[in-house]
């Protein structure tokens, strides 16, 4: 399956993109996430939560997603 | 007549009973900073009845890109009270309480049960899990934003039973995984954005139109004015250590994990009045700075001296390059004195600047102790 992976606040620069597309077998989001971890060295000391499709979600959960977003918190104000 | 307030009560979903609920309204602002000032701004606006307002820090030249409350006449002052007077010509039917001070957990729960609603502009996580847990134990709800440099994030947390902080970020992250504004930058534009959709969302609130952001984290790009809302689910377990750990809630210390908090600029302190201003230097270290009073006292020797800082309500600590004062401000924290700040600037530099500044001005409007 084909899903848009989002980045969102630093983790722009740390994948440097703010969106690609991942071809991916079916399965948890947690083998897109280590997938994600090999291409991008630097998300491993980075905190983020995931959503797919506009709803945070644990990494056990079943792949069923066009999107996925990779959210920091931020801390600014 | 013309009422301040005609352009809301002619609004059918507000009307004169929508007014009057903003008038009788109590909401407590944490920073007047970039988020705080349109908060603030808007909220006085809107007739919202007492805005507190709480604020440890001094306003800073740095800081007029977007703290709009400000200007070149608040520069040093700090900003709770900078925010006040203002606001009260903004809207002097309004009550406007400042508590020039550090949010702590010792004064969190006290002071968030005189208010109805809290909304956070803090600038950093220690602040922000503070605020949510102090929502959680005192049940109210909060009213969350925060930014970086071109992105906002804004969520109604605790509200109904909804979703806190902690269902959405479990636990601070890494201590320096996230920068914050004084280190990366930030688009002025931004939190005036960001901070009015929290008002927004605060007036919805009281007034009882409109869906609340309750359960959804709204996420802002300025630079592709893509928005996103995320669906958040709340987390039973999180809420219910929060409050099972509400007995010992004030017993904890604030650890400051961003010590760029403590940092300020000499020039923002030089209007200030009853300070101490300490070389944390050895005391062979030179040049000496002697262009106003300076207690001496080595970093080496600061633990065996912490009384020294409980006679001034606020103490601002220097040495060659801003480094060792800062480590300096980092071992006072731990020591549990949270009243002392580390200055940026170097002693040739302090030094230059106070020449230049006595040279200028004489001594009219240098408050800090000259040395004569």
């Amino acid at each position: 399956m084909e899903i848009t992976i989002k980045y969102f606040g630093q983790l722009v620069e740390t994948t440097n993109t703010t969106e690609e597309l991942i071809t991916i077998e079916k399965g948890q989001i947690s083998s897109l996430l280590n997938l994600l971890l090999n291409k991008h060295k630097g998300l491993k000391q980075k905190d983020f939560q995931i959503a797919q499709n506009q709803e945070i979600v644990s990494v056990d959960t079943e792949l069923s997603g066009a999107e996925i977003a990779l959210l920091p918190p931020f801390s600014g104000g | 007549m013309t009422n301040r307030y005609n352009r809301h009560i002619i609004l059918p979903e507000i009307r004169q009973i929508g007014q009057n609920k903003l008038s009788k309204a109590k909401v407590l602002v944490i920073g007047a900073g970039g988020l705080g000032c349109p908060i603030l701004q808007y909220l006085a606006a809107a007739g919202v009845g007492t805005l507190g307002i709480i604020d440890f820090d001094v306003v800073e030249l740095s800081n007029l890109q977007r703290q709009v409350l400000f200007g070149d006449s608040s520069l040093g002052k700090n900003k709770a009270l900078a925010a006040k007077q203002p606001l009260q010509d903004l809207n002097n039917d309004i009550e406007i309480k400042s508590y020039p001070e550090a949010l702590t957990y010792q004064n969190a729960l006290q002071l968030f049960e005189q208010y109805d609603i809290i909304v956070d502009g803090s600038d950093n996580f220690e602040t922000r899990y503070l605020v949510n847990d102090a929502c959680i134990i005192t049940n109210k709800p909060l009213v969350f934003g925060a930014i970086y440099k071109f992105e906002g994030q804004v969520s109604v947390f605790n509200y109904q039973n909804g979703p806190t902080y902690r269902c959405l970020f479990p636990n601070p992250p890494q201590k320096d995984a996230v920068p914050n504004c004084s280190e990366i930058g930030v688009l002025g534009v931004l939190p005036g954005i960001i901070g009015s959709i929290q008002a927004n969302e605060v007036i919805k609130i009281i007034t009882g139109i409109g869906e609340v952001l309750s359960g959804k984290l709204f996420c802002f790009n300025t630079l592709t004015n893509q928005s996103s809302t995320l669906k958040i689910n709340k987390n039973e377990a999180i809420v219910n250590s929060v409050l099972e750990k509400s007995a010992a809630f004030t017993s904890q210390s604030i650890k400051l994990n961003c010590e760029v908090v403590n940092t300020v600029s000499f020039k923002s302190i030089i209007n200030k009045k009853n300070i101490q201003i300490i070389d944390v230097r050895e005391a062979h270290e030179q040049p000496k700075v002697d262009e106003f009073n300076v207690v001496s006292l080595p970093l080496s020797e600061i633990q065996n001296h912490l009384d020294q800082f409980k006679n001034h309500s606020e103490n601002y600590l220097f040495c060659q390059s801003g480094t060792r004062s800062k480590r300096a401000v980092k071992l006072l924290n731990e020591s549990g004195i949270t009243n002392c700040f580390s200055i940026e600037e170097g002693a040739q530099e302090i030094k230059n600047y106070a020449n230049m500044r006595h040279y200028e001005e004489g001594k009219k409007d240098c408050h800090v102790p000259r040395n004569d």
